[in-house]
């Protein structure tokens, strides 16, 4: 029989390590996976991994999608570490997106240069005025914030799509459910030639130096992580549990906004009904993977945008249904988590209990040791 | 002293229970370490021993909670694996843990028909629990909510469950850490009556007084080993101290002292209570002078939590109903508290005095912000460390430096570390809470010590505490809170713990006429 034991003392290396055991685990299973379907593993591996690398054009669209990622999921693992249980930043970006693209129609083709800072600024106060409405309820009603931020991802989207099938649609767009395009000020410039990358991602990269700066140099970030590891000890030094949770709620609004108007003034260019292949999701794993540290989570996010880059390549280069690329994927996963409960505890293999006869006087007591 | 046989207290009889060589080992500690003890029919026998020496390890083995890596159990002539506690029971091993698993929403008999191996059917049940109850003298209403009981009365039940299954030994894990001193005379009674039909009764304590007053025989247990065995009835408090902690028991004194201006004052505190099961405070008035200790006793369920929740600003009252230096602050959170001058060691070490997986410089943080650790909202770490390296050396905290884990300590170390924490802050006024509550009696002394130290410098300090004997060496005056009202106060020297005694189970409500000391203390037993 085996038992998990907790470790008196789990180790700070393996916790650095493990992801990465947890991607050779992936590769390993992947590499059996593949096999069995009768594909070359390395050829998989190849348009999984080395393919969204190969050329300056393919790391512009890894940057790309790697600066939704890294936004939402600095914002969602500032509030996981304080126990706020924020899953919506879906509808958070797509909020941000609706504030900065109203804007951005707003100025039409004006060549204003205040246009872009007011989209972005739009964009950041719209993702927190979704974020306030959960925060604003678990603080009044101690309603779950689980539930009221993911329902809030609905009701976003479903506000997108009645925009842009109505007040917001592009005349001669031919009854596409899209917004006229945006003017050329309304557009954010891309920041390498050649590429489609734009100056979102400079902006995730110093937010994550800030998140990195406010969560361990702050008594600010002091305070939420105690909110998060003992709720009682937060109470009892005095902290407030509801400016914890408006902080948490407000900041991932923030970023998630800010991701949702990048989005929109960047590769896309338009209001349109799908802006985003569920970036606010995948951005729970891009900070779990990250640890919750603002840096960890850059490196979340990179590695999460090249397996989305990685199974579309897949998916087209070697005819590979979407589940199994799904299913690789999560792989990572599986194995980050197997790994981290390895860390904290240990197989024990419990033998049967070893008999010793009684002798008739008093049993000795001398000592092994 | 020494190897006392356990043979020679009732000659003849075989054995019920012989443990042989128990070992077990936990990833950081060996629990128990080569233990053997025997217990004879109708022998109560003390299992003695500090917190963490062993002791409830080694029960939960007895009781198949726990496996051992090694050793034999001899049951009644036969050797048995107890692999789970329904075969424990089987056997005949009854066990009352010290914290209940009642549910409260249910009745008694409810209760204990989902702790039955077997069913009964509910109106044969209660009539054999009336039985039961009245013939060991533990009254109980089977009909009675859970929630609507005192602890010692869920005692009962507990107990009542057990002897229902007509046990041939039953252990008790520290009982009467929730009884008033006259419960504890009727616990005793019930528990000699069961030895005299033959129930043996393994007694689990650290009190050495009760020990001497109802065991046959004693093992000592000393990390995790057995350390001696003893007549505890031959011996006294000091030589069975010395095989517990192998040392001198140290002591601590008052030396009398004026109290000087009033820091703390509730008038009439009234708060109803947030959790249905809990108890509401009914006007509390107390006041707390510069220079003295106040010492609050009770038995924990009795108020206590919300108490000590109101006087930190975790739940907040009526501005005027607390006074912190004549200022009125009950509606002041803990943080806004403590700018004024109060510190505060709560009773729930992990969790809530400290922030189990952080180190311990930040858990100086928690508290300590005030002290330099934190200028315009950045942290100075060499500060903190430095304030968290200088509390580890003056209150001796055992644990490998600063950025030890506060869960990587032992109980009594973490108290240490709290405790010196709150007093380094330099409080006006401070409030404890349990403060030796689990905590090894050398580390216990330590922290008694810095409690009256700082009487002394003039902080006021009030004092929330289960362990009488500790609040009559320390208290300046004695209060008791009991249902939610506080007794009148009195200085240590002009009462008794017969009078104390009377106080907890609530009976202070009309005034003491006098002579109450020398009430007989049984008869005063509801």
């Amino acid at each position: 029989m085996f038992v998990l034991e907790r470790r008196a003392n789990p180790s700070f290396k393996m916790a650095l390590a493990s992801p990465i055991l947890a991607a050779l685990g992936m590769i390993v299973t992947g590499f059996f996976l593949f096999t069995v379907l009768g594909k070359d593993p390395v050829q998989v591996f190849y348009l999984f991994f080395i393919k969204p690398l190969s050329s300056l054009y393919d790391i512009g669209e890894l940057l790309l999608k790697t600066t939704p990622l890294l936004l939402c999921g600095l914002g969602l693992a500032m509030g996981f570490r304080a126990n706020i249980w924020n899953i919506g930043a879906e509808g958070q970006l797509t909020m941000g997106a609706i504030a900065g693209g109203g804007v951005a129609l707003w100025f039409g083709d004006s060549p204003s240069v205040f246009a872009m800072p007011l989209m972005l600024l739009a964009g950041v106060l719209g993702g927190m005025a979704w974020a306030a409405i959960p925060a604003f309820l678990r603080t009044r009603f101690n309603t779950n914030e689980i539930l009221v931020t993911l329902m809030l991802v609905y009701i976003s989207q479903l506000v997108l799509s009645w925009l842009v099938h109505g007040a917001w649609r592009d005349p001669e767009g031919q009854n596409y459910p899209q917004s006229r395009g945006f003017g050329d000020a309304e557009t954010m410039s891309v920041l390498i030639d050649g590429t489609r990358v734009t100056w979102g991602i400079v902006y995730a990269l110093g937010l994550a130096v800030i998140f990195w700066v406010v969560s361990q140099k702050t008594i600010a970030g002091f305070r939420m992580q105690v909110a998060g590891m003992a709720p009682a000890a937060a109470a009892y030094a005095g902290f407030s549990e509801k400016r914890n949770i408006w902080i948490a709620l407000l900041v991932c609004g923030a970023t998630a906004g800010l991701a949702g108007i990048c989005e929109v003034a960047g590769p896309i260019g338009r209001l349109q009904q799908q802006i985003s292949p569920g970036y606010g999701f995948a951005a729970i794993i891009v900070a779990w993977i990250g640890r919750l540290h603002p840096i960890g989570v850059v490196f979340g996010a990179l590695l999460m945008s090249l397996l989305y880059l990685g199974g579309e390549a897949a998916q087209m280069g070697m005819s590979l249904p979407s589940a199994i690329t799904g299913l690789f994927q999560g792989l990572l996963l599986f194995y980050l988590l197997a790994a981290d409960l390895f860390i904290t505890f240990r197989l024990k293999r419990v033998r049967a209990v070893e008999r010793i006869e009684p002798k008739p006087a008093k049993a000795s007591l001398e000592s092994a040791a | 002293m020494g190897n006392m046989k356990n043979s020679e207290i009732a000659p003849g009889s075989k054995p019920r229970l012989v443990l042989s060589g128990i070992t077990k080992r936990y990833p950081s500690v060996v629990a128990n370490d080569d233990i053997s003890l025997s217990v004879r029919p109708g022998e109560i026998h003390a299992v003695l021993g500090e917190n963490g020496a062993g002791k409830s390890t080694l029960m939960k083995i007895i009781y198949g909670i726990t496996k051992p890596d090694a050793g034999t159990i001899l049951w009644n002539g036969q050797y048995e694996d107890i692999t789970t506690p329904s075969q424990a029971r089987r056997l005949g091993i009854g066990m009352v843990f010290q914290h209940f698993s009642l549910f409260e929403t249910l009745t008694v008999w409810e209760n204990i028909a989902l702790a039955l191996d077997e069913r009964v059917a509910p109106a044969k049940l209660a009539a054999q629990i009336i039985e039961v109850s009245e013939k060991y003298g533990l009254p109980i209403d089977p009909y009675r909510l859970v929630h609507s009981m005192s602890v010692g009365e869920r005692q009962r039940v507990e107990i009542v469950r057990c002897l229902l299954q007509e046990p041939m030994l039953l252990i008790m894990d520290e009982p009467t850490s929730v009884l008033t001193p006259q419960a504890v005379l009727v616990l005793f009674k019930t528990l000699r009556r069961l030895a005299s039909e033959g129930c043996s009764i393994l007694y689990i304590s650290h009190k050495l007084d009760e020990i001497r007053t109802l065991c046959d025989s004693a093992t000592v247990l000393r990390g995790g080993r057995v350390s001696g065995t003893a007549i505890p009835k031959n011996e006294t408090n000091e030589s069975l101290a010395r095989l517990m902690i192998g040392g001198e028991l140290a002591v601590c004194s008052l030396t009398p002292r004026q109290p000087e201006e009033v820091r703390l004052e509730l008038d009439r505190l009234t708060l109803p209570t947030a959790d249905p099961f809990g108890t509401t405070l009914k006007e509390i008035s107390l006041t707390v002078r510069s220079g003295e200790i106040l010492g609050i006793a009770g038995v924990s369920g009795n108020g206590q939590k919300e108490l000590m929740a109101a006087l930190s600003g975790e739940r907040l009252s009526s501005g005027s109903m607390i006074k912190l230096l004549d200022q009125p602050v009950g509606d002041l959170n803990p943080a806004k508290r403590r700018e004024l001058g109060l510190t505060f060691v709560p009773e729930e070490r992990l969790g809530r005095g400290a922030v189990p997986p952080m180190s311990l410089a930040y858990n100086a943080l928690l508290t300590g912000s005030r002290k330099g650790m934190v200028q315009n909202g950045m942290i100075y770490p060499n500060v903190m460390r430095g304030f968290a390296k200088n509390v580890i050396e003056r209150f001796k905290v055992k644990c490998g430096d600063d950025q030890s884990a506060a869960s990587s300590l032992s109980g009594g170390n973490l108290q240490k570390y709290i405790v010196g924490r709150e007093t380094m802050l330099g409080p006006k006024m401070m409030i404890v809470g349990q403060p030796t509550w689990g905590v090894d009696v050398g580390a216990a002394q330590l922290i008694r010590q810095a409690l009256i130290d700082l009487r002394d410098q003039g902080v006021a300090l009030l004092v929330i505490s289960e362990e009488l004997d500790e609040l009559f060496i320390i208290s300046d005056r004695l209060m008791v809170l009991a249902e939610g009202r506080l007794s009148p106060s009195v200085r240590p020297a002009e009462t008794s713990i017969g009078q104390i005694g009377t106080w907890m189970s609530g009976k202070f409500i009309e005034p003491a006429g006098g002579g109450a000391a020398s009430a007989n203390p049984l008869m005063e037993v509801a």
